[in-house]
């Protein structure tokens, strides 16, 4: 089970309204390569990886990922607190304004919902490992886009840390990648 | 105000120990035997629950099964989302 801590793994602060950026940031807030994806997809695939090291670690960094889609969600929230619905329109939130008024919901960036289409669970621990590789690249990729778009120092300063989670979490996977194929090719014969 | 800063000054101490648990505890579920990686992590671990012990004596708790006075304070404003820090 899970339980909730009432902070933030990392602060979250934005200097000033700045609506076009929160909506480039619901790339990783309800995106392919989103927190919310990471989140789901390693926690879903942890059920079916044959050593202890990885369900311990696809547990603890689908945990972090959930801490991370929050604080995707509290850059998003206090990008758009003051915003009015016109200004939403001009920055082209007008149709989440429409549906959403200025509540989350998990989309990208052009508006598409979430989908777990997004995330694979293939039951090979092997190819799922793979996947989360590639997947914490995407992510990296996505927030060195996301921090090109921004001069605000606050949002850069936390994009930056999450940036820097994706490349640790990336070291981890393979080393569980690493123990996994030594696991497979040890023959586990006693005579 | 000041009592709000001294929080949030608190809380960023507990964010960053937190963080240098969780480094290491990723690390350690792909090295668990490595010793030196286990004793940071044990002593960051003490530290924490010292720290976050004196946060919630002063501010409230942070998590639910924490002990709250009277009434319940877990539920007060403001949210993480919600903090200027």
């Amino acid at each position: 089970m899970w339980f909730y801590e009432k902070k933030l793994q990392y602060p979250a602060n934005v200097r000033r309204c700045d609506l076009a950026m929160a909506k480039f940031l619901f790339a990783q807030y309800g995106g392919p390569d989103s927190e919310l994806s990471a989140a789901v997809r390693y926690l879903t695939q942890r059920y079916t990886m044959p050593i202890p090291q990885a369900k311990a670690l696809l547990t603890d960094i689908g945990t972090e990922e959930m801490a991370h889609w929050e604080i995707i969600g509290t850059l998003i929230y206090k990008l758009t607190e003051d915003a009015t619905p016109e200004q939403l329109r001009e920055a082209g939130l007008g149709d989440h304004f429409a549906q959403h008024d200025k509540a989350l919901y998990p989309h990208d960036a052009a508006g598409v919902p979430w989908t777990a289409a997004y995330i694979q669970a293939t039951g090979d621990p092997i190819t799922d490992l793979h996947e989360n590789m590639a997947a914490e690249q995407k992510a990296r990729t996505t927030y060195e886009h996301l921090i090109s778009l921004t001069d605000d120092d606050g949002v850069i300063a936390t994009l930056s840390f999450l940036r820097e989670r994706e490349v640790v979490h990336f070291q981890r996977f393979g080393e569980a990648l690493m123990l996994v194929k030594e696991h497979y090719e040890h023959k586990h014969i006693f005579y | 105000m000041h009592d709000y800063r001294s929080m949030v000054e608190m809380l960023k101490e507990i964010q960053a120990l937190e963080f240098g648990v969780y480094e290491l505890a990723l690390f350690l579920d792909t090295h668990p035997g490595d010793r030196r990686a286990l004793e940071d992590h044990n002593r960051l671990v003490s530290r924490l629950n010292q720290l976050r012990k004196a946060f919630e004596d002063r501010y409230g708790p942070l998590r639910l099964d924490s002990e709250s006075p009277y009434p319940y304070r877990y539920i007060n404003d403001p949210w993480p989302w919600e903090i200027q820090y």
